[in-house]
């Protein structure tokens, strides 16, 4: 047993010696946090445009005043004919023309009705629908002013955000900045240090010498969770601290729950370690079945409701997706294991599942 | 005509520090031009670290060096071209053929495509890897390996090989047919500069130093160094050396 | 200059022994191309909403039964209560509760004002914006149904109108797809030419074989290019096999120069290949190697404009992207590819990328040492 703890101490002082490695685990969440806190939003705002008024009277002038003080815009240019629109675009920067026909407001005080053209740069469609329909809505609520003493009849929806009011980014971010942090300390780095030592000759050495196989997976994986561990807390503090993402629900579930993904991700680790004995490989494998999918498919930043059925499925099969859904529940809405109790069945399944699977593998190449 | 320099590595007050500890301990020394010259002690005495400055591969921290004539701070590319070197890990490429590895370390020492075919058929030949020229080195077995990684570290003729603990892990034949191919460099004029901490290899060098704690105790032939110390062999040569050290020490 | 061409034949002969590897760099990034194109969208696919209808009348019941014609949403409960509701978006089953009041039909009809609840799920901020933006416009939609039923046309005569006509220039049916995959392309062959590059010297470094290489005379020049360059066209090779596979099965369009999407691709690649020599200078473990590189890379993708756009950054942000090489290229490919802008049009972003890789390299080489 003091064998053992020799081993798991010598493990850690590897480790906590190793100050870049440390320096870059706990100085990423600190940056990321920042990015996605203060940097990275889905919200637009100063979206350069174009205005094309062919009519230049008070109420043009009016709307597109409202355009730019709605803070969604900003007013690159003038243009003055129709030709000029396409080297607008090519330019770069414009990503959203208004053109207003000739005598609008006339058109609008005697005919009733006048037109506008809004033309988007669509090579990134999302922005430009986004931008489209702002730009009706502010068109449409200049209407609704004008109108209002006309229209007699009015349904007013009044809105409620629940759990993040002020519909910050962040909230979204900080469950998968754990989910992706403890996937990449813990099956990542896991997978790599067990494979140098076979890359470098040394585990047979290991092998070689009293310690048992299971001790020296245990070992080596220990520092590890222990990292990956405080990895986590580092980030719900943070983002508590700093952008005030609150932990509804109870924290001892939480980090319950963390420490549960955390033996997911190493299990995996171990798992790809067992297949491969080359640390390159084991990285690509890492980041290509793991990280990747962590980010892309696990509701991180894309909702897995809007993605197609495929990969749907894809998603219903790792392990990501369901921490994430965890994290949420418990930090945003401040549930209880009562709403999370079949995402943690399943979390528990997948550790046994690799575990299986790795002690398969080992015992076959063994034999 | 010049003659050429009789001492090949002159070597004065060598000193080389890693933050506080002193690896080389002003060392000095000569290596007469074709002689087979070992560097004798236990682990972590200093050996590599000295034998890695000499090859260009580390700074000293002060001392003055001169290899094959060429000033070890000034002219280090210079030097790198009449030397070779053979490592610890004999640093093959364990995804390469053997062919491959000779090809590879051949051409960066600037041998024609025509020279590094000539050399490595004959290459191949003596060593009767002829049969392994296509497998990948990590297939071949570590005596093999050993005898490629020195005839690749002379394939370019230079004019010194530095072997740094060349025979670790091998069958004592093995060995034994490893300082054969050593003793063929040295008739072929290639001086041998060794280190080991094999004591029964130090009779097999013409001259020796024996390094305890990054300074030299004893610089001889194997000969007079068994006659100084009233020693059976080196083995006892180097215990005797180690205690009057701990006694200096204490 | 002969040994550069023996170092990329050995480096060459590694890469395609390694079976493992292979399809690692031939055909995962393939595969992700294909997951990430279809994956990464922020379109609403289907909004789950329980409907509290506490009014049941004809007026209550047209506006729900306008949402269940929406094909966007679905109606999945429509509960007695609002607790009962919430509940419901406790567990995650509903993003938006909609809760029409007692008296909305009699409140319509004589005081001309009602009201109506929207309850958003909002932990993510953006689809929730969405979802308040198409639910109210349904209700305003609702809203101008119910005036057209009951004013007359006198009244009907007093409002006015703007009529927008909508177009979409480059991408006129909002493909996504066409605006993604350039986008994703750069991210594959960046992480094949930064992770691959940067731990492939550190390698050597852990295994012992660059005492060999040091030792020998060759000039650092030398070993770097030839380090350097077999990735380079492993890169390239994959951009190209990218851009194939783009075409063949997303139809993205090229309209602009291919020669000029491979020359930016090729500065592109020295500056990427750069970083990852550079990195390689200050690490001795490619685990830490590959740590650093994946700290860079998510930190410069996340800040490329590939999945947020530039301008929505604060002001220090957008200037700490003036050193991002992803945002530069990846804007020169979506104003190539999908605009088919002209070398004039990315001159500035082009030249800024030639700087840097110089740079780079430059810093890259000086910091390599042959010695300890």
């Amino acid at each position: 047993m003091k064998r053992f703890w020799g081993f798991v101490v010598k493990e850690f002082l590897h480790i906590f010696r190793d100050y870049r490695t440390l320096l870059i685990l706990f100085g990423m969440p600190v940056v990321q946090l920042i990015l996605f806190g203060f940097v990275i939003t889905n919200e637009i705002k100063d979206a350069r445009f174009a205005v094309l008024d062919l009519s230049r009277d008070e109420v043009t002038r009016q709307i597109t005043e409202k355009i730019t003080s709605s803070g969604y815009f900003r007013l690159d240019r003038n243009l003055h004919t129709y030709s000029e629109i396409e080297g607008a675009f090519r330019e770069g920067d414009i990503r959203l023309v208004v053109v207003f026909e000739p005598d609008f407001a006339q058109r609008l005080e005697r005919e009733k009705v006048a037109h506008v053209q809004l033309i988007g740069d669509a090579s990134d469609p999302n922005t430009a629908s986004i931008l489209v329909s702002y730009a009706s809505g502010i068109l449409n609520n200049y209407l609704f002013a004008m109108n209002s003493e006309a229209i007699p009849l009015q349904i007013h929806p009044e809105t409620r955000m629940m759990y993040n009011q002020e519909l910050r980014g962040v909230f979204m971010f900080v469950p998968g900045l754990m989910a992706m942090l403890l996937m990449l300390i813990s099956a990542l780095m896991t997978s790599l240090s067990i494979t140098k030592e076979k890359e470098l000759g040394t585990m047979e050495l290991l092998l070689a010498s009293p310690l048992r196989p299971l001790q020296i997976v245990v070992g080596k994986v220990f520092p590890y969770v222990f990292l990956a561990f405080l990895n986590a807390c580092i980030i719900i503090l943070l983002g508590w601290a700093v952008f005030g993402v609150p932990v509804r629900g109870s924290v001892g579930l939480l980090l319950f729950e963390s420490f549960l993904f955390i033996t997911v991700a190493l299990s995996l680790g171990i798992l790809i370690s067992c297949i491969t004995n080359s640390q390159q490989l084991a990285m690509m494998i890492s980041l290509v079945a793991l990280l990747l999918p962590t980010v892309l498919l696990s509701g991180f930043i894309f909702p897995v409701e809007n993605m197609p059925m495929v990969l749907q499925w894809f998603c219903h099969i790792m392990p990501p997706m369901y921490f994430i859904t965890i994290i949420k529940s418990i930090m945003l809405k401040g549930n209880g294991l009562f709403f999370v109790w079949k995402e943690t069945l399943i979390l528990f399944g997948f550790t046994f599942f690799f575990i299986l699977m790795s002690i398969k593998k080992f015992s076959i190449r063994l034999s | 005509m010049q003659k050429e320099p009789e001492n090949i590595i002159v070597v004065k007050d060598l000193v080389k520090k890693f933050g506080s500890f002193v690896a080389n301990d002003h060392l000095t020394f000569e290596v007469k031009r074709g002689e087979i010259f070992g560097f004798l002690g236990a682990n972590g005495a200093g050996k590599t670290t000295a034998i890695r400055i000499l090859c260009g591969l580390s700074f000293p921290t002060s001392g003055e060096l001169s290899v094959a004539g060429f000033n070890v701070y000034t002219q280090r590319e210079k030097i790198k071209q009449n030397i070779g070197y053979m490592s610890q890990k004999f640093s093959l490429y364990d995804d390469l053929t053997t062919f491959e590895n000779i090809r590879f370390y051949a051409a960066i020492y600037g041998l024609s495509k025509k020279e590094i075919d000539l050399r490595a058929g004959i290459l191949m030949k003596k060593l009767d890897l002829e049969e392994a020229r296509n497998s990948l080195i990590r297939d071949i077995p570590l005596g093999w390996k050993q005898k490629l990684a020195f005839s690749v570290a002379i394939i370019h003729d230079p004019k010194i090989v530095f072997l740094d603990e060349p025979t670790g892990g091998v069958d004592p034949i093995t060995r034994r047919q490893f300082w054969d191919m050593i003793y063929e460099a040295a008739r072929n004029g290639i001086t041998v500069f060794v280190t080991t901490h094999y004591m029964d290899e130090a009779e097999y060098c013409d001259r020796l130093s024996i390094m305890v704690d990054g300074r030299i105790a004893a610089l001889n032939t194997p000969l007079a160094l068994r006659e100084q110390y009233h020693a059976k062999n080196m083995n006892e040569v180097f215990l005797k050396l180690a205690r009057v050290q701990k006694a200096a020490e204490a | 200059m002969r040994t550069i061409f023996y170092i990329i034949q050995k480096e060459f002969i590694q890469v395609f022994r390694n079976k493992r590897m292979l399809p690692i760099i031939f055909v995962v990034p393939i595969v992700q191309l294909l997951i990430l194109v279809n994956a990464a969208t922020f379109e609403m696919k289907q909004i789950d909403m329980a409907v509290v209808d506490l009014d049941l009348t004809s007026s209550s019941r047209q506006l729900t039964s306008k949402f269940q014609g929406s094909p966007f949403y679905r109606i999945t409960s429509a509960p007695f209560s609002y607790s009962e509701a919430f509940v419901l978006m406790q567990k995650g089953d509903v993003d938006v509760i909609l809760q029409i009041p007692r008296g909305f039909e009699k409140d319509l009809v004589k005081e001309k004002n009602t009201q109506v609840q929207l309850i958003v799920d909002a932990i993510n901020g953006a689809s929730a914006g969405l979802i308040n933006a198409y639910s109210t416009n349904i209700i305003l939609d609702f809203n101008r149904e119910v005036l057209i039923e009951w004013l007359n046309p006198a009244e009907m005569g007093n409002i006015r109108r703007i009529v927008t006509e909508t177009s979409y220039w480059y991408n006129p049916k909002l493909n996504y797809t066409t605006y993604m995959v350039p986008g994703i392309l750069v991210l594959l062959v960046t992480i094949i030419g930064l992770l691959l590059s940067g731990m492939n010297i550190v390698r050597e470094k852990e295994i012992g074989t660059i005492e060999q290489i040091n030792v020998t005379p060759i000039r650092k020049i030398e070993f770097i290019a030839g380090k350097l360059i077999p990735f380079w066209i492993i890169a390239m090779f994959e951009l190209a096999f990218g851009l194939v596979i783009g075409k063949l099965l997303f139809n993205i369009p090229i309209e602009g120069s291919l020669w000029l999407i491979f020359l930016s691709a090729g500065v592109y690649l020295f500056v990427i290949l750069g970083f990852g020599l550079l990195i390689s200078t200050m690490t001795n473990t490619q685990q830490q190697s590959m740590l650093v590189s994946f700290f860079f890379m998510v930190v410069f993708i996340l800040m490329s404009g590939l999945f947020t756009s530039i301008e929505s950054m604060p002001l220090w942000a957008q200037r700490v992207d003036l050193i991002n090489p992803l945002a530069y290229f990846i804007k020169i490919m979506r104003m190539v590819m999908l605009k088919g802008s002209s070398f004039a049009d990315i001159s500035k972003l082009f030249y800024s990328l030639v700087g840097y890789a110089v740079l780079i390299i430059s810093l890259a080489i000086w910091r390599y040492r042959k010695v300890a």
